[in-house]
């Protein structure tokens, strides 16, 4: 009898004893990974009795392993790592916590960061304001930027505004860049047509699908002008027909066969590190053409429904995207363009950028990020997307007419989008 | 008792394995043929609707353009092997005896090199502006040669509906050459050389000796390898998935169902509807192999 007591005591007592060693799962990709282990002396400072483990995995296969943890429910991370184009499905699947919810509130940061960026995390249409739920909160985003080599803008004559200042004027600067110096305008159509479908999105709708989830590929101007414009480039000889993140694409990059890119501010750190460093100080960073805001992927951090230590991992997101230090340290080791607002200023933002030939370029991707407007994401983006492209191959390979290309596409999408 | 049950113990690891890997993976997708399952809501999502994912997989035309690009590039790339193995075998059996070895490891190389690094490899050569194939092709152009033979123009292997599935079927067919060069001359062995001796005593030529001597006696290898160029033709991923890019190239031209169907899995994520396309596979695949038996098997040889 005595025995059963001490047994049972010293039992309980081990039991507590271990589970007094907490241990933090954080699933992340690079160069996440190497951000949330920065930040985790400080935060381990007040966490002292919880173990952190990072489980990075390449880009591709961290989303492929989250979709797996979250369809068996089983090795759930207790903080996730989300890239932007993934949000979306994660989002709607309910198997993210929701955030708005006591006892994290996440809304009452609501005002403290990027409002697209915030908004994007959203699960009720991600209008920004909008009072539904909150999957994910940012942590960096990719505010878009018009890359362009102005040595060979200098030998076509033309000047930042060319580009610039219209679509029809950056196409018109296109044509001369090609007969002047031999550069192609960019490096393919389709480039053109992924910004162009993305621009003046009316609130609360989609890139493809509208508040209520119908496709509007057929019917909304968008898609009409984004295509023509494509078909345009590329009747023009201004493409060079490679694909981003290539390894032609780089070696374009490297014998300056291309002359603009438009994507996230980050391809600058890209460049300057292994895309194209021999390039440096030939490049500079505008606005996109037409006065547009666009982003560039962007990272999130979300809590699955069925982790464990749920308050624990609210409390390092919250390190990770609220602490001004913790933002900035980020930005300046891994070009991680901080979501919070409170992090956009200061000495490293004035700061001129080397590779950018000495522009102060940072203040322009926060004029930009500021002015962004958030579009909402839905499941079937990703299916939508891959049936326009391939509409779009047609139209710029095989002639097809542009009215028929948008109304097969709209009719596979909804025929895909039923299900 | 323990002693008779001792057999079933040596055997349970492999059945406990295949169980668990080759089973329960072919009973739970034909279970979810079934279903309607986007992985990302966790299993409590999976929604029973009948025949509908097959019904929407018969009437997709991805799905049937993908189809025919897998038997494309199945007999592009799976008939050359055969063609040009064979012949290779019997010259490398008759005519070499000390570089012997040292040729067929040569051949055999690509296949136990890594696919991904050879699909890689094989993207650089054939890149538009910068690869080593137009490269001469352009040099080409220096000599002689009349003008429609040799392009003006850069092609663009990968990126034109039209090049790009011959670009992977001599990727495919680089990498089994070798393997199936192995079988042939194994097969070739086991001829006795005592009917070649009959043969060319009584005056045959070397060709009548290879039509009406060797190539019967290759016939069950034959069906052998050729089965395995049909189940692995029809199974094409790795190469056509490198050397598009993972997308499937310009107009789906590389698009091959193992890839259409690994695609609607993790990239659109509607798992009912892969495995759909899985078994569609599985039937077409059964077919082909029923129907290589019937040309090559016959009743008095066997394997």
């Amino acid at each position: 009898m005595f025995r059963r007591i001490i047994l049972t005591l010293l039992l309980v007592f081990s039991l507590g004893a271990q589970a007094e060693k907490k241990v933090l799962t954080v699933a992340a990709y690079p160069a996440v990974d190497a951000i949330v282990k920065a930040a985790l002396p400080a935060w381990q400072q007040k966490h002292p009795d919880v173990d952190v483990k990072v489980v990075a995995r390449e880009y591709a296969d961290h989303h492929t392993a989250m979709t797996t943890a979250l369809a068996t429910s089983s090795n759930l991370p207790d903080v996730m790592a989300v890239e932007y184009g993934y949000l979306g499905r994660f989002a709607m699947s309910g198997g993210l916590e929701d955030l708005a919810k006591p006892p994290y509130l996440a809304h009452q940061y609501r005002d403290q960061f990027v409002a697209f960026a915030f908004a994007q995390g959203g699960t009720s249409a991600g209008t920004a304001g909008g009072t539904g739920g909150q999957s994910a909160i940012p942590t960096d985003i990719g505010p878009g930027t018009l890359f362009y080599r102005k040595d060979i803008l200098d030998k076509a004559g033309l000047q930042e505004s060319d580009l610039t200042s219209s679509w029809d004027a950056y196409i018109a600067s296109g044509k001369k860049i090609k007969s002047t110096t031999g550069a192609y305008l960019l490096a393919h159509a389709r480039d053109l047509k992924d910004i162009l479908i993305r621009a003046n999105v009316p609130a609360g709708e989609g890139v493809y699908f509208d508040a209520q989830g119908k496709c509007v590929v057929a019917t909304s101007p968008r898609f009409k002008i984004a295509f023509e414009q494509a078909k345009a480039v590329r009747g023009a000889g201004l493409d060079a027909k490679i694909g981003a993140w290539s390894n032609e694409w780089g070696e374009a990059f490297k014998r300056g066969n291309v002359a603009s890119q438009m994507m996230g501010a980050w391809l600058g750190g890209h460049l300057s590190n292994w895309l194209a460093p021999q390039t440096k100080g030939l490049w500079r960073s505008a606005p996109l053409p037409g006065g547009i805001n666009a982003a560039w992927g962007g990272t999130f951090f979300a809590i699955p429904a069925r982790a464990v230590n749920k308050e624990l991992a609210w409390d390092l997101i919250r390190h990770l995207t609220l602490n001004k230090e913790q933002q900035l340290a980020a930005f300046r080791q891994h070009d991680a363009f901080p979501a919070l607002k409170a992090a956009q200023s200061g000495p490293f933002f004035e700061q001129p950028i080397e590779f950018l030939g000495g522009q102060k370029a940072r203040l322009l991707w926060r004029d930009t990020s500021l002015a962004i407007r958030p579009t909402a994401v839905f499941k079937h983006d990703p299916i939508a997307e891959e049936i326009v492209n391939a509409e779009l191959d047609l139209v710029l390979t095989r002639d097809k007419p542009i009215a028929d290309a948008l109304k097969d596409a709209g009719a596979m999408i909804d025929r895909r989008a039923r299900r | 008792m323990l002693k008779a049950s001792v057999p079933y113990l040596f055997l349970s690891p492999f059945f406990l394995l295949f169980g668990i890997f080759g089973i329960f993976p072919i009973v739970f997708s034909f279970v979810l043929m079934f279903q309607q399952w986007d992985p990302v809501q966790g299993m409590g999502a999976m929604q029973f609707v009948g025949l509908e994912n097959i019904r929407f997989t018969l009437e997709d035309p991805w799905v049937w353009k993908s189809l025919g690009n897998t038997f494309w590039l199945a007999i592009a790339s799976g008939l050359p092997q055969h063609l040009v193995a064979v012949p290779l075998a019997y010259l490398i059996n008759e005519k070499l005896q000390g570089s012997r070895n040292a040729l067929m490891g040569a051949y055999f190389l690509p296949y136990i090199t890594s696919t991904v690094a050879i699909a890689m490899m094989f993207t650089t050569l054939f890149s538009t502006d910068y690869g080593l194939v137009n490269a001469l092709l352009e040099a080409l152009q220096q000599w002689p040669l009349p003008s429609w033979l040799i392009p003006q123009e850069h092609i663009d292997w990968l990126g034109t509906p039209e090049t790009v599935k011959p670009v992977i079927a001599l990727v495919v067919f680089w990498r089994y050459l070798g393997f199936n060069l192995i079988l042939y001359v194994a097969a070739l062995q086991s001829i006795p050389r005592e009917l070649y001796e009959a043969a060319r005593m009584d005056g045959a030529r070397e060709w009548r000796i290879f039509w009406s001597i060797t190539l019967p006696h290759l016939r069950p290898m034959m069906m052998f390898s050729m089965t395995l160029s049909v189940i692995g033709g029809l199974q094409l991923f790795e190469e056509p998935f490198i050397l598009t890019g993972g997308k499937g190239g310009v107009e789906q031209a590389g698009m091959t169902t193992a890839m259409y169907m690994y695609r609607t899995a993790f990239e659109f994520n509607d798992f009912g509807l892969a495995s759909a396309m899985s078994w569609l596979l599985f039937l077409m695949i059964a077919v082909a192999t029923w129907l290589t038996n019937r040309a090559f098997g016959s009743q008095q040889e066997s394997i």
